[in-house]
């Protein structure tokens, strides 16, 4: 059942520009070539009756509901299927036509009795649009003689069973009219293919992967056919506890990069379930099963609501009120300022708030605190991103939206995973590759991505950890050598003595593939073959994620490719370009808003007098002009003593910082700790002062999407705790005695316009006539930006960078003879807090660890058996998975669950520019072990308790 | 903050730099890039790691820390 605030026209959209016209019952229309007739109509305000047909899905022409007449033509045309010609003439009703689709609408009724009352499709359910529609009742069919032979139990291809295995939603057979929407919504939209049609004729029925319960088939949870289904055969278990909703809002979903469009549909402030919106232009009208089913964490019991404090980190927390709570932490951060000085406090901006409240906190540390100690976790993430693209294309953000794929020609993935981390995007991918595009993966894993039954990636480079650089050398070898080189593009866009310093650089037999086979263990030939694909189709892009920017060479792979991309002319347009697939929803937004500690809002240096200036003139106060602490320089400087208190919103650097023993220890030695969250997560633990956050669900605001992409976050229901997490910023701001003072967020987005010049022409009221806008966005793009570096790179002249490959201090040794590497799952997202407290745990209830047959067996593990990790850093526990995803040499984990404690074993290796830690490759050994380890049985039984259990119970329909 | 650590810093940064260009040239940039990028207490804490003759530092990475104790000198004169 799609929203209920969606207006369906049937059939997609032709991009035709050439325009038909036709004739719809006697009045003139026009529509673009290539548009069907029932969408036609639609556009028209004539709605033709339909079942099998819905706009995100091919007409497929089955139900045989939406005939027309059309002069000139025989019988009866089904205008799903017919498309329109200039001249053409169509009638949409007769009697002729009312009695053919009464005859069919009471075909249906017969195999699916109008029994509505208590349905959860009541009065949203199409079967029931068409049988009012038409006057039908029940179906002559069912009544004495006229009755066909029923279908038995039988006949049935499939036992006619209710499926309740998905915790979100429900199938049942005995809804389903066999319109097979649900099918292909499954191959369009989600690329997964798990449903088929089986049997026959009025046997037929819809079956998940070889009939089997959906939870345990190759479905994936993402609801996209149950959003497509017209009737109530497959929906959302929600809806049969939750009033029916009566209002859909518009917003963005909370969890990844991707930023899906949402419709939060809601009765009595609550919502009774989300449907992905058919209108979001970065989801296209899809979501997966984070963002479209795992929202109750909102409402969990675990959510913090009061504020509470303590004096030391033994005393019990009490709880107390908004004033005193806010009070005591200006209180404390102003004593230690007075005693340690003004820059022994800092604070920490989230990738999960919004970019009115990022935006908040960098102004409240460098106007109330008067320093630049501000970071977010892009710095454990893609601050080299932000490093590399500025250096070479001027602006820090991917150049592209992510529709542009449809015209790549060759894709290159590196060190990303979308089908788990960045699922909707994936799905578009998948459309790109279904129509041709070629794939090349670069990963030490193997990725879904390389050879599912659906999608087989050309060539799979798979790399030993840590050799990113060394394989984008060898790439941009093959091209500097082979001709490759876009030498117009090259002359005309970019600093010719920075490319004429890369091309003799790259051209050395050190960096041939040749010469690098034995430190990326790929083979020279396939590496060859991959960059000659790249660099000589008319279209490449490069996509990439963590496992390119969390190494002791982030940044340098990151110039790398942006070198890659300018030499053969791939970026400035559709189809190509440098796209970072970022992990949180608002990291791109949290690093434009200025949470780095060098940069104000906009990326513009601390240093710059005249970017100061403006800010000074707006804020009243003086900057400060210096560069100040990152996250790792703040543990550090907590640990030497000159850095004393910390205001954190929204982020777990207990658990998502490298080297938790370092982390545990800084932490520990703050005197005073302020977080903010919706949970007691695991840096609360150390806090002295806790203010209790809202949900997405509870604010006004904007995310920012890895495509730069604005979109609204709107407010569905009241904040728990009572304040919005930018109303308590503010309320800090103003106890420090730096007044702050908005009504409404929009108020802070008028302001961030006033002062960064790509959002120059971004206000709430363009965004909710837009519907998103992509930055920059100003007087010389007022309805924002799609493609960057079009004409001109943002900086001018592209640079190129050299990038020598410097292994990692991370090398294998005979202590440590393996490389850890880490990833994600689909179901869970970034350290749990969110989906472990959701029926998402069915799919991921602990992280395992990925281990090669052969390594396993010389060590004696089978799958199953707990093993002890050891690095340098730490030990932990996990149960293996032994598989041939992971090379030998290579072992692989997720770190989703507190007790798996990656980042215990994780080292303080960083990024050399950015100090982005090097989560990505660890040497570790393995052995065989009896248990976890006694911390880690306690955090399982601590999590045990609250959390539900992995047996969903079937819901009652 | 830990010596070592910071050294270790200049040292990823100058192996950065030092291969594209000659050594004069890389401790500039390097240099550049430490004020650019480092608060301002943990530049003057490698000067006076420096100063205090640490063993550690790759030679580019002396370079610039000579750089930033030559603008240090000039800023405090
Ligand atoms: S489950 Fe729904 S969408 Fe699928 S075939 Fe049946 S009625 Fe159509
Ligand atoms: S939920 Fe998604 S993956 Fe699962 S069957 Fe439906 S469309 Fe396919
Ligand atoms: S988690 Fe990402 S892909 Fe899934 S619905 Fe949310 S934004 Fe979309
Ligand atoms: S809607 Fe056209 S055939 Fe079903």
């Amino acid at each position: 059942m799609y929203s209920i605030d969606h207006t369906d026209l049937g059939t997609p959209p032709s991009t035709s520009s050439t325009m038909v016209n036709i004739e719809l019952d006697g009045r003139p229309f026009a529509v673009p070539d290539g548009t069907s007739v029932m969408r036609a109509a639609a556009l028209a305000g004539i709605s033709i009756p339909k079942l099998c047909a819905t706009d995100s899905l091919k007409s497929f022409g089955s139900c045989r509901l939406c005939l027309v007449e059309i002069d000139g033509r025989k019988g009866y045309p089904a205008s799903c299927t017919t498309l329109v010609a200039d001249g053409m003439k169509v009638r949409t009703e007769s009697p002729k036509l009312t009695q053919l689709r009464k005859g069919v609408v009471e075909l249906y009724v017969s195999e699916h009795p109008l029994e509505c009352d208590g349905c959860p499709a009541d009065k949203h359910c199409e079967l029931q649009d068409m049988a009012q529609l038409h006057g039908v009742t029940g179906s002559p069919y069912l009544a004495g003689d006229a009755c066909p032979p029923r279908v038995t139990a039988e006949s049935r291809a499939v036992a006619f069973e209710p499926d309740h295995s998905n915790p979100y939603f429900n199938f049942n057979p005995e809804l389903c009219i066999v319109c097979s929407r649900c099918v292909r919504a499954c191959d369009e939209t989600q690329g997964t293919l798990a449903l088929t049609i089986q049997g026959r004729g009025l046997a037929s029925q819809v079956a998940a992967s070889a009939a089997e319960p959906f939870v345990e088939s190759e479905c994936v949870s993402c609801g996209a056919c149950v959003e497509a289904c017209p009737t109530a055969a497959l929906s959302e278990k929600s809806l049969l506890t939750a009033p029916a909703p009566v209002q859909a809002v518009t917003t963005t979903c909370a969890y990844c990069g991707v930023g899906c469009s949402l419709k939060a549909e809601v009765a009595d402030g609550k919502v009774a379930r989300m449907v992905p919106n058919r209108a979001g232009h970065a989801n296209q009208g899809h979501a997966c099963v984070k963002g479209r089913f795992a929202y109750g964490y909102a409402t969990h019991a675990d959510r913090i609501t009061t504020p509470m404090i303590r004096a030391t980190l033994s005393d019990p927390w009490r709880e107390v009120g908004w004033d005193e709570a806010i009070g005591h932490a200006a209180r404390e951060f102003k004593r230690i300022q007075a005693k340690y000085g003004k820059g022994a406090v800092g604070g920490i901006t989230s990738s999960r708030c919004t970019n009115e409240e990022t935006f908040l906190v960098q102004k409240l540390i460098r106007a109330a605190f008067g320093n630049n100690n501000v970071d977010t976790c892009a710095r454990v993430c893609h601050s080299p991103t932000g490093y590399g693209l500025k250096q070479t294309l001027g602006e820090s953000a991917g150049t592209q939206a992510f529709t542009s794929v449809m015209k790549s020609d060759v894709v290159i993935l590196m060190g990303a995973n979308p089908t788990e981390g960045h699922p909707v995007f994936a799905s578009q991918l998948k459309r790109a590759l279904r129509a041709g595009t070629k794939l090349i993966v670069i990963d030490p894993r193997k990725i879904a991505l390389v050879d599912s039954p659906h999608v087989v990636a050309a060539h799979h480079l798979q790399l030993r950890p840590g050799t990113n650089v060394a394989m984008i050398n060898a790439l941009a070898h093959v091209v500097v050598t082979e001709g490759l080189v876009r030498e117009d593009f090259v002359a005309a866009r970019c600093e010719m003595p920075s490319f004429d310093k890369w091309r003799a650089f790259v051209a050395d037999k050190r960096n041939s593939p040749e010469a690098m086979e034995a430190v990326t263990g790929v083979a020279a030939d396939v590496v060859r073959a991959a960059a000659r694909l790249y660099a000589s189709v008319p279209n490449g892009a490069i996509y990439y994620g963590l496992g390119v920017t969390e190494h002791s060479q982030g940044s340098t792979t990151v110039l790398g490719i942006a070198n890659l991309a300018m030499a053969t002319g791939n970026v400035g347009r559709e189809g190509v370009g440098v796209n970072p697939l970022r992990g949180q929803n608002n990291v791109q937004g949290s690093c434009d808003m200025g949470s780095f500690p060098h940069e104000l809002p906009g990326y513009r240096h601390v240093s710059d007098p005249v970017v100061r200036a403006t800010f000074e003139k707006a804020w009243g106060v003086t900057l400060d002009n210096e560069a100040g602490l990152r996250i790792p320089n703040m543990f550090e400087a907590a640990l030497d003593g000159s850095f004393r208190g910390m205001y954190i919103q929204g982020e777990d650097l207990a658990q998502s910082d490298p080297n938790t023993q370092h982390v545990v220890a800084a932490l520990t030695a703050l005197e005073c700790l302020v977080v903010q969250d919706i949970f007691m997560c695991e840096t609360a633990k150390f806090a002295h002062v806790l203010l209790p956050g809202s949900s997405f669900l509870e604010k006004d605001g904007t995310f920012t999407n890895a495509e730069r992409r604005i979109s609204r976050v709107r407010k569905v229901m009241e904040p728990l705790p009572g304040l919005a997490d930018w109303e308590v910023t503010m309320r800090l701001a103003n106890a420090l005695g730096y007044p702050m003072h908005y009504d409404h967020p929009s108020q802070i987005m008028d302001e961030i316009a006033s002062l960064m010049p790509t959002f120059t022409g971004v206000s709430y009221e363009k965004l909710d006539r837009l519907g998103s806008i992509q930055w920059p966005c100003n007087d010389e793009a007022p309805e924002g930006t799609p493609t960057m570096h079009i004409d001109a790179f943002v900086r001018g002249k592209g640079k190129f960078f050299v990038t020598e490959y410097v292994a990692t201090r991370e090398r294998s040794t005979s202590r440590f003879p393996l490389l850890l590497t880490t990833g994600r799952v689909l179901s869970q997202y970034n350290v749990g807090a969110q989906t472990r407290r959701t029926s998402n745990n069915v799919w991921h209830s602990e992280d395992r660890v990925e281990i090669h047959p052969h390594d396993a067996e010389t060590r004696g593990i089978a799958d199953g058996d707990w093993i002890g990790i050891t690095s340098r850093a730490g030990e932990t526990v996990l149960r293996a998975t032994v598989t041939d995803k992971v090379q030998p040499g290579v072992i692989y984990t997720t770190f989703h669950f507190p007790e798996s404690g990656a980042n215990v074993v994780t080292t303080d290796n960083s990024d050399w520019a950015t100090n982005c830690p090097e989560y990505k490759v660890t040497a570790v050994e393995v052995v065989k072990v009896d248990k976890p380890l006694d911390w880690q049985i306690r955090f399982r039984q601590n999590r045990e308790t609250r959390l539900p259990s992995r047996h969903t119970t079937p819901a009652a329909v | 903050m830990h010596a070592d650590t910071l050294v270790r810093m200049v040292n990823d940064i100058s192996e950065f730099f030092a291969p594209a260009n000659p050594e004069a040239e890389a401790a500039v940039e390097v240099a550049g890039h430490i004020t650019r990028s480092w608060d301002p207490r943990m530049r003057r804490q490698i000067v006076e790691i420096w100063q205090a003759g640490h063993a550690d530092f790759s030679p580019v990475g002396r370079a610039a820390v000579e750089i930033l104790a030559a603008a240090a000198a000039r800023k405090a004169g």
